[in-house]
């Protein structure tokens, strides 16, 4: 049996000052396995691979590999041993053809020998069903594409053990059904695959065993087929999670905000947005699928008043007075002025919603500080907004003097959201709302989101987990290479419907692939 | 290889020690560090002071107290450099603040000094003195202003780069008044400053100093209170940690660039006012005396608060009266007393890593355990 085991972990520990990140943890991969590594966010997954690939460093336990202990200390130790990790973020050269990045910085052997070098690259593609064209520029290339390119290049380098982290968290349904055909023929020739993720479905659907983390700590590890998502979610959390998000219909739904054929383009030419069209109405939440990357924030932006438009309308009606305002090429400052009361939380939170170094009361301030004429802050709204928040948010915090930057993933976002929702919003935009937060956050997010729309409030969620927009939103927009490629009912969609229209355009049109990302 | 390696060490042990980055750390143990840090870099210059120049560390340490703090002379004038420095120190802070890297105060100072000295040349016997004090200061200001908005400008405009501009400026700054100098002189072209008699700031109490003193003060106090309490200085603070998030919540970035410059330059320009009015009573172009550089350290050293920058100018000052001190009675190379200067301040700016970091011995026992 031992000889089977390709990998092997005992009990690794790693800290970060006086973080544990992994404490004791034990996994074993056989040959011809695929092990999911599940656990929420935080919980110390990647930690652990990176000490595999040579990245970090245990501060104590054990490697094996086939068997006999090893020290990893750089990546290329971990190439030695035929260990290649797909990362999340993609490295590679723009430039540079698929090929070409493939066998950048290869041992210099005998010269360089560019045909035999394809030929190798057209022999892997085949044995494993990968599609790549090796003279594609990486910068015409989907997502999906880069992707490719990367788990060729660790299989190019003679990896036996390939470690994904994450790798459906930027695709959609279809090309993760095909990512997966690969992955279980990859298994057939007797690779070992870890893949890390936190997509229960993706888990049952894939992988022989899962290994659970939870906090760090090794939860265990279960036989796929013996298992169900219930239980998984129960070693992911600690305790039984309800997995439902209550829908109400909307209650009489009325047009708030109206954008009428916008389009946006960048210095180089690229449209980022084109001719896009859409309602969102009040007492509704309008979900956008697509695609990372398609036009997503600039359309987010554009009606926050950060981002010029080209052409169109961003039109905008008071509940209050039933007026029209158009609010196209406003400053968010004009926004506010006009009275439009416009929360958005952004992707990006620590660089644009709040500010990492600054504490609760400061960030709590950074909608309300212009308020009253004195040229002087005035501390103490903000101070009592912040405990109000602390307390019905159930934000972990020391105190409201810690720099935002020191809490966790879910606390930072608890704050930024309570913050847009005390403007009490009559549109709210919240962009990835949950990602990187844990499940219980996550249902915290839905729920005030939920709040929100009882209140009648338009939302808008922008959100790459299909499932979840599936079951949160009314209407589901799809938007693909800055274009609305179809706008369906949440109610009656299906994943494979969205997913469609999420490639839609960008197989329609070639200016589609010519965007990065 | 490898297996040799594991051998010989469970795979932990391939350090002695690891360094880890230490969480919150209560006040006085980080001030203790810093103490700890000041004695170690004590007893470091004592043992190079004996190395180099057979001399007792002891008496050196005397000797540079003495020349500090020495007589009352000396206390004024260590008072007076450091409010000096400490008033280009709070100058460039909004500015560093706001990661706006000012390394332009020299020349600055300079032009705020100019303006002052052409109105005590041309105006020194048409105003009665209590009106042309408050226009020589008036016209530093504006002039100081003036010069901190050009890079700002050009910034927010066409995005320059601030810390090259800012330093280029200071060279124009300083052939201008160096051409000044040469035509103002006495006798016309010797090269001599011209001493300005008209508008020089009146003594206090019989204390030539103490004028610019309690100008700084004041100055030092308005400043912690602007960068604390008032709207600007949140919005300086803003800026400075993320510009995408004062875009976001709808602040004007170009308008706070350039007001903040603005006052980061007119700041500047009172230094030279000072200097010019209340210090020296001429106008050179060393009359800022590399100040405006000395400053970025003062402000980074104290974190850029102001009340920390009283101490931290105070320990520079303190630090360069002293080593010139030694270096005079001990006739030595002007060069040791700059090592001696060098060391204290590299063990002061080294103790903070030992406050964000710590390290951590790997210890041998968890060999057996695992």
């Amino acid at each position: 049996m031992g000889q089977n085991i390709a990998l092997e972990l005992k009990n690794i520990t790693k800290t970060f000052g006086s973080i544990v990140a992994n404490k004791n943890v034990c996994l074993q991969v056989k040959k011809g396995e695929i092990l999911s590594v599940l656990g929420e966010n935080g919980s110390g997954k990647t930690t652990l691979m990176n000490m595999v690939s040579g990245i970090y460093y245990p501060d104590s336990g054990q490697i094996l590999i086939d068997g006999e202990e090893v020290v990893i200390s750089s990546p290329k130790d971990a190439f030695n041993y035929k260990i290649g990790m797909i990362h999340q973020h993609f490295k590679l050269v723009d430039v540079f053809s698929a090929a070409e990045n493939i066998v950048l910085g290869l041992e210099k052997e005998k010269g360089f020998d560019m045909p035999k070098y394809i030929e190798k690259i057209n022999e892997i593609t085949e044995t494993y069903g990968f599609e790549l064209d090796p003279y594609k520029k990486i910068y015409e290339m989907s997502v999906s594409e880069k992707q490719t390119v990367e788990i060729i290049k660790v299989l190019f380098r003679g990896a036996d053990i390939l470690i994904l982290d994450e790798p459906t968290a930027v695709l959609t349904p279809q090309e993760t059904f095909k990512l997966f055909a690969v992955l279980r023929n990859m298994r057939e020739n007797g690779k070992a695959i870890i893949i890390i993720t936190h997509k229960l479905h993706e888990v049952l659907t894939l992988s022989d065993n899962v290994a659970v983390l939870r906090k760090g700590e090794y939860v265990g590890t279960v036989e796929t087929s013996k298992t169900n998502e219930a239980e998984l979610t129960e070693m992911m959390v600690g305790k039984k999670v309800s997995l439902n998000i209550e829908r109400s219909m909307p209650e009489n739904p009325c047009d708030r905000l109206v954008v009428d054929k916008i389009s946006c383009i960048n210095r180089e030419g690229v449209k980022l947005l084109d001719n896009v069209s859409f309602t969102a109405r009040s007492g509704e939440i309008l979900g956008i699928a697509g695609i990372a990357g398609s036009g997503q924030r600039e359309l987010m932006e554009a009606i926050a008043g950060l981002q010029h438009i080209d052409t169109g309308s961003i039109l905008y009606y008071d509940p209050q007075t039933g007026k029209e305002e158009n609010l196209r090429d406003k400053t968010p400052m004009e926004i506010r002025d006009m009275g439009v009361r416009l929360a958005f939380v952004p992707e990006d939170r620590l660089g644009m919603g709040l500010v990492g170094n600054m504490d609760i009361i400061d960030n709590m301030m950074l909608r309300s500080y212009r308020k009253g004429h004195s040229v002087f802050l005035q501390r103490k709204a903000p101070k009592s907004l912040a405990d109000e928040i602390i307390e019905r948010l159930e934000v972990v915090t020391p105190s409201v003097n810690t720099p935002v930057r020191r809490l966790s993933g879910g606390n930072i976002q608890k704050v930024l959201v309570g913050r847009e929702i005390a403007s009490s919003p009559t549109v709210m935009m919240a962009a990835y709302p949950v990602r990187g937060l844990d499940i219980n956050s996550s249902y915290t997010i839905y729920n005030l989101l939920n709040e929100q729309k009882r209140k009648g409030v338009a939302v808008i969620f922008v959100g790459e987990d299909l499932d979840v927009l599936i079951e949160l939103c009314d209407r589901i927009m799809v938007i693909g290479s800055g274009k609305i490629t179809g706008i369906v009912d949440g109610r009656n969609t299906t994943k494979e419907e969205i997913g469609l229209l999420m490639t839609k355009s960008s197989h329609m049109d070639d200016e589609g692939g010519k965007k990065d990302e | 290889m490898n297996k040799v390696n594991s051998l010989m060490f469970s795979a932990l042990n391939k350090n002695p020690f690891h360094i880890a980055k230490r969480g919150e750390i209560v006040w006085w143990k980080a001030w203790l560090i810093r103490i700890i840090a000041v004695l170690m870099a004590l007893v470091v210059c004592g043992i190079i002071t004996v190395a180099l120049t057979k001399l007792n560390p002891v008496k050196v340490y005397l000797t540079m107290i003495d020349g500090a703090v020495g007589t009352t002379r000396l206390v004024w004038n260590l008072l007076q450099n450091t409010a000096i420095l400490l008033c280009v120190s709070l100058a460039v802070t909004p500015a560093f603040k706001m990661r706006f890297w000012n390394i332009g105060a020299e020349g600055q100072i300079l032009i705020g000094g100019l303006a002052t000295a052409t109105c005590m040349i041309f105006l020194g016997e048409k105003l009665p003195t209590f009106v042309l004090i408050p226009v020589m200061l008036l016209m530093s200001i504006i002039t100081g202003a003036l010069w901190g908005l050009v890079p700002a400008y050009f910034k927010t405009r066409f995005n320059s780069n601030e810390t090259l501009f800012t330093l280029m400026m200071n060279y124009i700054a300083i052939q201008i008044v160096a051409y000044f100098t040469l035509e103002w002189s006495v006798p016309k072209g010797s090269g001599t400053p011209r001493t300005l008699e008209f508008g020089q700031l009146p003594m206090l109490f019989g204390q030539k100093y103490l004028v610019n003193i309690l100008f700084v003060v004041l100055i030092t106090v308005l400043m912690y209170i602007y960068l604390k309490y008032s709207k600007q200085g949140y919005e300086i603070s803003v800026v400075g940690e993320s510009e995408n998030t004062a875009k976001y919540i709808g602040i004007n970035v170009k308008k706070v660039v350039l007001r903040t410059m603005a006052i980061s330059g007119a700041i500047c320009g009172i230094a030279g006012f000072l200097l010019v009015a209340g210090t020296d009573h001429s106008l050179k172009s060393d009359t800022s005396g590399g100040r405006g550089f000395t400053a970025i350290m003062v402000s980074w050293l104290a974190k850029f608060n102001p009340i920390f920058m009283v101490l931290t100018s105070l320990l520079i000052v303190f630090l360069e009266k002293g080593a010139s001190k030694i270096s005079e009675v001990y006739r030595l190379n002007s060069s040791f007393s700059d090592i001696i200067t060098g060391i204290i301040i590299f063990f002061i700016i080294g103790s903070e890593f030992f406050i964000n970091y710590t390290i951590k011995i790997n210890k041998k026992e968890k060999e057996e355990n695992v």
